[in-house]
């Protein structure tokens, strides 16, 4: 009983309206998740270790959306060239923008309590 | 219905599920080794086997080695325990046949990598409908194996959560093909590892069972299982698997209470951890008792290990500890000492006890399995010291104010992934060697099955050389 109604506060909550943009973050989730991007990369410290977390990038000083679509065309050394369209790219960078606008994942910006628990800054 | 003599010589559909996850195992532990150069070889592979694609590989493959091996010896000590075959052969047969073809599209879905799931279930999400109908198999034997509830050992009731839970929380993972849920990034994710935080919780379920099961087949001690003891945490353990998920979250944008009642809920485990520290003194006395005895030996390896990383669980699910350690290679640690030190381990006991000495001396393998088994112990302690040491040096990035760039850092902790694969290496012989002894037995039953005319297959069996086996359980 406490474990159904727990998990129907789960599935309630509250979320981030998505950016009205001409991109799709729907469809760029899709392209993420397509490209197994989460093997290499983090969403608020969650997925694989190799790359480096992208939760806010599309807001990072001296990165954005240019930054995100030459480096996913272009590769790096170990990251490898994803050939994808222009409009795929408009797509992948617009569910960046989601993500990013839906809060911060550095972890410095949490508020350590003596009790063991934290609070966003 | 018929009533047939359980018989250890015979390489039934149960016994392909458990040698199908050895062959898992090695296979999952071979692409984990090829991931692992890739940290400390960037650019290895890169065309063509690329870590995208190896880390799944890793993973499903590890996955699919606790979920083959859970299941088949869950089926096989419900027969030992009854004493009865229920539901016909076929049954079983027909979920193995669906668990090896899910796992070859999967397994080859990646090598071509064609990916749309999300992380650890990465592939496309049609190929679940295979998984998902197994595993209703596999419910549809447990239940019909038992008839009723009452004064069922602790074991039964593990399985049945386990059977029940993992496919409630596979469904649960799924959710995100809806819009309602998969439109929404934290929504998404807060739902992904609620799912994932108990579908973790529901296998270990029916791993702990079976390892409560053989404890009791080796000890013969019946009281343990059914004990006020064993259910108290057995309940501990299911209001935990349900709620005690959120400090994979704990840095998501959600309802502070949803980080509050994960940390209580976490707390509560202190229990156990204080359990295991009173009862260490009757462990070491039993080891001593039973040392001959190689099932016996993985479970006290399994033992030590539960002590370690329950530790460590019960560390990184204090928030103020968890925003230092999460996203760093300390979550790793955690990860890989649970499923290698306890998963891993537990099976392989069962694995000993259903595979091995039943058509082929285990004997003059006995040794080297021995020397193997401080080999992977000695391995994993160096494996995981340099993970966690490696996710000390990137928390201290994390938090740093005046940071270096990510690609800086990751040359920084070069040293520690070196370590990571060198032991990963050596894991990899060491449980090599653990293993062949059963495949080869297995091979001589399979053998032996095609030598000999149809029943003649219903013989006691020759080797089987535990001191257990041939004391109230059916052979």
């Amino acid at each position: 009983m406490s474990f159904s109604v727990y998990t129907m506060f789960i599935y309630t909550q509250p979320v981030v309206v998505a950016s009205q943009t001409s991109a799709d973050p729907v469809m760029g989730k899709m392209i993420w998740q397509e490209r197994n991007c989460s093997a290499c990369h983090q969403l608020y410290g969650l997925g694989g270790f190799l790359g480096p977390d992208l939760t806010n990038v599309y807001s990072a000083t001296g990165k954005g959306p240019l930054y995100i679509k030459v480096f996913v065309r272009s590769g790096t050394t170990v990251m490898p060239s994803f050939d994808l369209s222009d409009k795929e790219l408009e797509h992948l960078a617009a569910f960046l923008a989601h993500v990013d606008a839906s809060g911060k994942a550095d972890p410095k910006t949490f508020k350590r309590n003596v009790s063991g628990t934290i609070e966003p800054q | 219905m018929l009533v047939e003599p359980l018989n250890h010589n015979r390489v039934d559909a149960r016994k392909w599920l458990i040698l199908s996850g050895l062959v898992l195992f090695l296979t999952g532990m071979l692409f984990g080794i090829t991931g692992s150069l890739q940290y400390i070889l960037p650019g290895l592979l890169k065309t063509y086997l690329s870590f995208e694609k190896t880390r799944p590989l890793h993973v499903t493959s590890v996955v699919f080695w606790i979920l083959f091996t859970a299941t088949g010896s869950v089926l096989i000590y419900l027969r030992e325990y009854t004493g009865r075959k229920v539901i016909a052969d076929w049954v079983s047969r027909l979920q193995l046949g669906l668990f090896v073809l899910a796992v070859l599209l999967i397994l080859s879905s990646y090598v071509l990598g064609i990916f749309g799931g999300r992380e650890y279930w990465e592939f496309p999400p049609v190929l679940a409908i295979l998984l998902a109908a197994g595993w209703i198999l596999f419910i549809v034997q447990v239940t019909g194996s038992i008839k009723t509830l009452k004064h069922q050992p602790v074991y039964i009731w593990m399985w049945l959560t386990g059977a029940f839970g993992f496919l409630f929380t596979f469904s649960e993972s799924y959710l995100w093909t809806l819009p309602y849920f998969g439109k929404d990034i934290v929504r998404d994710m807060t739902v992904q590892w609620k799912s994932y935080g108990s579908l973790v919780g529901s296998w270990n379920m029916l791993v702990y069972g079976v390892g409560i099961y053989l404890m009791e087949k080796i000890s013969q001690d019946k009281s343990y299982a059914c004990s006020p003891m064993a259910f108290t945490l057995f309940f501990l353990g299911l209001f935990n698997l349900m709620f005690n998920w959120s400090h994979h979250i704990y840095t998501l944008p959600v309802n502070p209470n949803i980080r509050h009642i994960g940390y209580l809920v976490s707390m509560t485990e202190l229990f156990i951890l204080g359990r295991l520290i009173y009862k260490w003194k009757d462990s070491m006395t039993a080891a001593r008792k039973n040392k001959h005895s190689l099932p016996y030996r993985f479970l006290m390896i399994a033992d030590a290990w539960i002590f370690i990383n329950l530790f460590l669980a019960i560390l990184i699910s204090v928030p103020a500890i968890n925003v230092y350690t999460h996203g760093t290679h300390i979550t790793v640690a955690h990860v890989m000492g649970t499923t290698i030190g306890i998963n891993t381990m537990l099976l392989l006991a069962v694995s000993f006890d259903l595979l091995s000495d039943t058509c082929q001396s285990l004997e003059p393998y006995r040794p080297r399995i021995l020397r193997a088994t401080w080999l992977v112990n000695a391995s994993l302690l160096i494996f995981l010291t340099s993970l966690f040491l490696a996710g000390v040096q990137r928390a201290r990035w994390q938090m740093s104010i005046e940071t270096i760039p990510f690609g800086q850092m990751m040359k920084n902790l070069m040293p520690y992934f070196i370590a990571f694969a060198i032991s990963g290496g050596l894991m990899f012989v060491a449980f090599s060697i653990i293993v062949y002894p059963l495949l080869r037995n297995t091979l001589a039953c399979l053998v032996r099955s095609r030598e000999r005319p149809v029943g003649e297959g219903l013989e006691p069996v020759i080797y089987k050389s535990n001191d257990y086996a041939d004391q109230n359980f059916p052979i």
